[in-house]
């Protein structure tokens, strides 16, 4: 039967996991290959990579600690953060991601996720929309770590990535990222409802119930969290087994 | 030795990588003489089916393949690998008879059909699903019920089997199903052939579990 997919994100700096709130603060976490497998062994489908390295010699850093991860760690994982270029598609694939995310890259460059599409697949491209809901009650998207507001409603940008060869939407809700309140079910269905690939919801896990309510109010077809997971509040085996007694279907390994 | 074949149709760097980690010397080949030497060959590939064959036409690879498994070499097709051992593909191909669609290496009976997304379906498939095998002595009956990594928008279409079924190639051979908007063949073992639709190799630990085991048979 097909599956509901549950997904870590590690916030990587400078080739180490970090621990922050709202990228303040943070503590080391530990050796990203040994947090990897940890995270699979308690059952996580994929895995996240945030990169927020914010210094110069970032690419080389990263390279080598996905290079580690895919020779120890055996679930498809994603690699996201300042993707700008083909090149830099090119080298983390080849280093062993699975999928490559792109956010503000994409809005200032389209073409780019249809020119990955084209060398490495749909398979490979993931777009990263963030969105914030507005006065009037629309949903726009915002870039550059959510600084700038762009002119695309959340729903027609999802579409448009689509078109454009995305495989799968990551879509995170500014406005419940890390409150820890649940997902943002009207824009989550509404994005999922918009599009033909899978929708992975992200930003405001803090139950079980969160997760529920997005898999199946929210029609998502994957749920990331960080916080949570990183800091042992929820553990992905126990989630998994309460989300299948409410008569979802995820993978018990 | 193990030999992956490397015929330009997507990155094997995760197949090499997971034979690695269990110990299993595995190299890429690209050279269809080289073929003979190895007792394992691995047919990986992501992409399109037209240019698979293509490109294995190409190199003379697609003789070398069915050479190889005809002397009884241990074979794993992969996703496209597991694919292109069918009939033919309508990847890319707008009529409607298998017959002029794009032939695979026909080493299997059955037609590669794309998931109709029409009904709400999300194509392609991406992510875990089951599978449910029709055998009881190969390796696939060992992970009844468990949990693969699929990234696929076509599937091996194998419903019309009974009707060839003094076919040669149907014999002995056992199908895993997985329901993805219908049910579809997920995986096959026939004599020395055993070849997946999934990503053993990115299955987490049943998958490497399958890949050790593939190994030793």
């Amino acid at each position: 039967m097909y599956t509901k997919r549950i997904i870590p994100c590690l916030d990587i700096n400078k080739g180490r996991v970090v621990k922050g709130i709202n990228f303040l603060d943070l503590v080391d976490a530990g050796d990203p290959v040994e947090t990897a497998k940890a995270y699979n062994a308690t059952g996580a489908d994929e895995l996240v990579f945030l990169d927020i390295t914010a210094s110069y010699e970032k690419r080389d850093i990263m390279l080598s600690t996905v290079e580690k991860v895919a020779s120890e760690v055996f679930i498809p994982f994603t690699v996201g953060g300042g993707i700008r270029t083909i090149d830099d598609f090119t080298a983390l694939l080849r280093a062993g991601a699975d999928k490559v995310s792109v956010n503000t890259a994409a809005i200032l460059n389209p073409s780019l996720i249809t020119k990955a599409s084209e060398m490495f697949g749909a398979q490979c491209v993931v777009a990263a929309i963030d969105a914030k809901k507005e006065k009037d009650g629309s949903y726009m998207v915002y870039i550059n770590g959510g600084r700038d507001k762009t002119s695309w409603h959340a729903a027609d940008w999802a579409r448009k990535c689509e078109k454009l060869g995305a495989g799968e939407i990551l879509l995170t809700s500014m406005d419940t990222d890390g409150t820890k309140k649940g997902f943002e079910l009207t824009l989550t269905k509404m994005v999922s409802e918009s599009v033909n690939i899978p929708v992975i919801a992200s930003g405001g896990a803090g139950r079980i119930e969160d997760f529920y309510d997005v898999l199946t109010k929210g029609h998502a077809d994957a749920a990331l969290a960080a916080s949570l997971f990183h800091f042992h509040e929820l553990d992905i085996t126990e989630l998994k087994k309460a989300l299948r007694d409410k008569g979802i279907s995820v993978r018990i390994h | 030795m193990i030999a992956i074949i490397d015929y330009e149709m997507g990155n094997i760097g995760s197949v090499l990588k997971a034979f690695s980690y269990i110990n299993c010397p595995a190299e890429e080949v690209t050279d269809p003489d080289k073929l003979k030497k190895y007792d394992n060959i691995v047919l990986p590939g992501v992409g399109a089916f037209p240019k698979a064959m293509d490109n294995l036409k190409k190199r003379n690879m697609d003789q070398a393949v069915k050479e190889e498994i005809k002397k009884g070499k241990n074979f794993l097709g992969i996703c496209l690998g597991y694919q292109l051992l069918f009939e033919s593909s309508e990847e890319d191909f707008s009529g409607t008879d298998d017959k002029t669609a794009v032939k695979g290496l026909c080493l299997l009976s059955g037609h590669v059909r794309k998931f109709n997304s029409e009904s709400g379906l999300k194509v392609p498939q991406i992510g875990w699903n089951s599978i449910d095998s029709t055998d009881n002595t190969g390796i696939l009956h060992q992970f009844n019920g468990r949990y693969f990594y699929f990234v696929h928008s076509y599937y091996a279409d194998v419903t019309n089997l009974n009707s060839t079924k003094n076919d040669v190639k149907s014999l002995n051979t056992y199908f895993s199903f997985t329901e993805y908007g219908k049910r579809f063949a997920s995986a096959v073992e026939k004599d020395n052939i055993m070849a997946c639709q999934f990503h053993p190799e990115k299955s987490g630990d049943d998958g490497i579990e399958l890949l050790r085991k593939w190994v030793k048979t």
